[in-house]
């Protein structure tokens, strides 16, 4: 079985946020490759990983997004400082302090304007080091338009990992692990597995991806909030260990009941430990998904997952084991909605 | 260039008013031997017949402006608006119109300052309350002149002014169709599609059903975009500069631009000595948006003018660029010939 979080290591030694998804598309096919029945990149560069199932079962699309978040170059001054735009939902008064990596090895810091207050702080107001004196040898190493990611460490603590970009690598690795639980025999249902692309900038790979497949259901996998650590601002009813986060709603789609009841069956059959979630904000690749072409069931499977978009996130393990599990027992099965 | 984009800027075409440039630009396009078919919202297709592909290319440029749409016409004669897309309310006031296909001349007026508070002149007014005065003194005479659901676009002729600049309102995107029309009738002799796209100002909406119908398998979008170059912005606020080359931009708020057809297009421009700027900041959108992402995915790049006060009625433009984004799209097309 693959391990959770050396698969998520494996998958997450890349820079790979929204827009430039080669890296982390090349690590996640090589650990698909055992168990895919075929595998393809679409125009915008979706991973399509197909599973083939009995014939009269039902075509699904399963998508977990492997973009990240993350910085792109813009500028570059004398000085050799560089200012970069974000990718993604960035918490600016969030990032002064953390290191970053460019697809290129180069290391640098971001800081902060002297003059600025951090509560004020914007984007522009940020800039990167790289500990080069003028732009021409900063030049040497990074370019506008480059990108870069958070260059934070990956542990295990508790019953929990601590990782950059658990949103939403870690999905990733739950679809790659429900794809090996589903290998052992052939499902029921037609299976394409898709790690989608920029779903930071607002669910285009899916949305694209959906076109393309023209599935008779739609299941995303992504991080979810949690409501269990101390002052929340907003009561949520989804805790870190609570098992598999069966999405009711959030701001891109209301998931379909009838799928939803027959996923929380499944679960309940094969003893799987699940809880509903309902997101206030955000959204998943689900909400285009349900909306493609003439319209599907869709749904989605989250993983309880703290401090989602900080350079340090946070996931318990079991909850993406159990996720995994739900998955694969849902589209191994006969589906009838 | 310079002649046909100052030909293009005076042509009226707020969104869903692009009739006068359809009219412009499809005989020209039916004598440069290319089938042209006008879908139902309005945008046109020109496919060019040429040598094969490698892949099926096509071009997109929208044909619509900003500009005013009357909605209200008052008991005493002046006309209320509202604005067709993205117009700063703060260049609105004291400005000259032309209202409707007659161009009935008008004054964009508000409050005579001597009846405003102090807190009054220190705020934007809104568009409410302004009005567009066309000299009548009732609505009977106003209706004479013009009706509820008429355009008005601003009086603001092409003039070549300082060196090498143009000044005229609508360079966006007049600049991306005078280029798409060059490249019909002067460009490689490569078989390729160009879509004149309809409403892209009041939220990209004709591109993505030009998309669908035309099926490419790559997509470069010429556009006009925000120049910060200005006295009082940071360095690493400037975005782009006119007179520094075509504009490349590796995402805005609409797309992030495919990363093969970003480093393909810089050198091209490298190669042929084009000159081209990079744009430094992440702002604004196109109809790459929605071509990116129609049908099953469409890779798309960008080459852009940048142009000053963009969506006032003076924007102002580097002829020598209009050139060199020419340049570059002619030398993509030419580098697909099979």
């Amino acid at each position: 079985m693959l391990d959770i979080f050396d698969t998520l290591c494996e998958i997450n030694a890349c820079v790979s946020p929204s827009g430039s998804e080669e890296a982390v598309s090349v690590a996640i096919a090589k650990v698909a490759a055992p168990f895919a029945d075929s595998i393809t990149t679409d125009a915008l560069g979706n991973l399509i990983v197909k599973k083939n199932g009995k014939p009269g079962g039902k075509k699904i699309m399963l998508s977990a997004h492997m973009d990240s978040i993350g910085l792109v170059v813009t500028y570059i001054d004398d000085k050799g400082y560089i200012r970069f735009s974000n990718l993604g939902g960035i918490n600016a008064p969030g990032l002064p302090g953390t290191p970053v990596r460019f697809g290129n090895g180069t290391r640098g810091v971001v800081a902060m304007e002297g003059k600025v207050k951090l509560a004020d702080c914007k984007i522009q107001n940020l800039y990167i080091d790289i500990g080069v004196s003028s732009r021409e040898e900063a030049e040497k190493y990074v370019k506008i338009a480059d990108v870069a990611a958070f260059d934070t460490p990956a542990f295990r603590t508790g019953n929990c990992i601590v990782s950059p970009y658990l949103d939403n690598r870690i999905s990733c690795v739950t679809l790659l692990r429900a794809l090996e639980l589903v290998s052992a025999s052939t499902p029921e249902n037609e299976l394409y597995f898709v790690f989608s692309v920029q779903e930071e900038v607002g669910t285009r790979g899916a949305q694209v991806a959906a076109f393309g497949l023209e599935p008779d259901l739609g299941l995303a996998v992504d991080v979810t909030r949690t409501g269990d650590t101390p002052e929340i601002a907003v009561p949520m009813a989804c805790d870190a260990g609570g098992g598999a986060a069966v999405k009711i709603m959030d701001g891109s789609l209301i998931c379909s009941p009838k799928l939803v009841a027959a996923l929380e069956k499944c679960a309940e059959t094969n003893n799987i430990k699940y809880q509903r979630e309902i997101l206030l904000n955000g959204g998943t690749d689900a909400g285009v998904m349900q909306r493609s072409k003439g319209g599907m069931h869709a749904g989605c499977i989250s993983i309880p997952t703290r401090y989602i978009h900080s350079p340090q996130e946070m996931c318990c393990e079991s909850d993406v084991a159990d996720s995994a599990a739900l998955i694969a027992a849902f589209v191994s099965a006969k589906i009838e909605l | 260039m310079k002649e046909l984009v100052k030909t293009l800027c005076a042509i009226d075409a707020p969104s869903s008013f692009e009739d006068a440039m359809r009219d412009f630009i499809r005989p020209r396009a039916e004598a440069a031997g290319c089938e042209v078919y006008e879908d139902v919202l309005g945008n046109l297709i020109v496919h060019k017949p040429g040598a094969p592909a490698d892949k099926r290319i096509m071009f997109a440029a929208h044909m619509d402006e900003v500009g005013i749409i009357i909605k209200a016409l008052g008991d005493d004669g002046y006309l209320k608006f509202a604005c067709v897309g993205g117009v700063d309310v703060r260049v609105l006031i004291g400005k000259r119109v032309l209202v409707g296909a007659n161009h009935v001349p008008g004054i964009i007026g508000i409050k005579a300052v001597h009846l405003t508070t102090q807190d009054e002149r220190k705020i934007v007014p809104k568009i409410n309350d302004m009005y567009i005065d066309i000299g009548a003194s009732s609505r009977e005479e106003a209706e004479k002149l013009t009706c509820c659901g008429d355009y008005a676009v601003f009086d603001s002729f092409p003039v070549d002014f300082g060196e090498g600049m143009l000044k005229a309102r609508a360079i966006d995107d007049r600049v991306g169709c005078a280029t798409m029309l060059k490249l019909i009738e002067n460009g490689p002799a490569v078989d390729s599609w160009y879509v004149f796209t309809v409403q892209e100002e009041v939220g990209t909406r004709g591109a993505a059903p030009a998309s669908h119908r035309i099926k490419p398998d790559a997509a470069i979008i010429l556009e006009g975009t925000t120049a910060g170059d200005l006295p009082d912005a940071k360095p690493h606020l400037k975005v782009c500069a006119p007179g520094a080359g075509a504009v490349l931009p590796f995402m805005d708020n609409s797309a992030i631009y495919d990363r093969e057809m970003f480093n393909e297009l810089r050198s091209l421009a490298e190669k042929n000595g084009i000159r081209y700027q990079i744009k430094q900041y992440v702002s604004g959108g196109t109809d790459a948006g929605n071509i990116q992402r129609a049908r099953a995915g469409i890779p798309v790049a960008a080459i852009s003018a940048a142009v000053r006060y963009i969506h006032s009625p003076s924007c102002v433009a580097s002829i020598d660029d209009f050139e060199q984004i020419y340049a570059l799209a002619a030398a993509f097309l030419a580098a697909h010939a099979k």
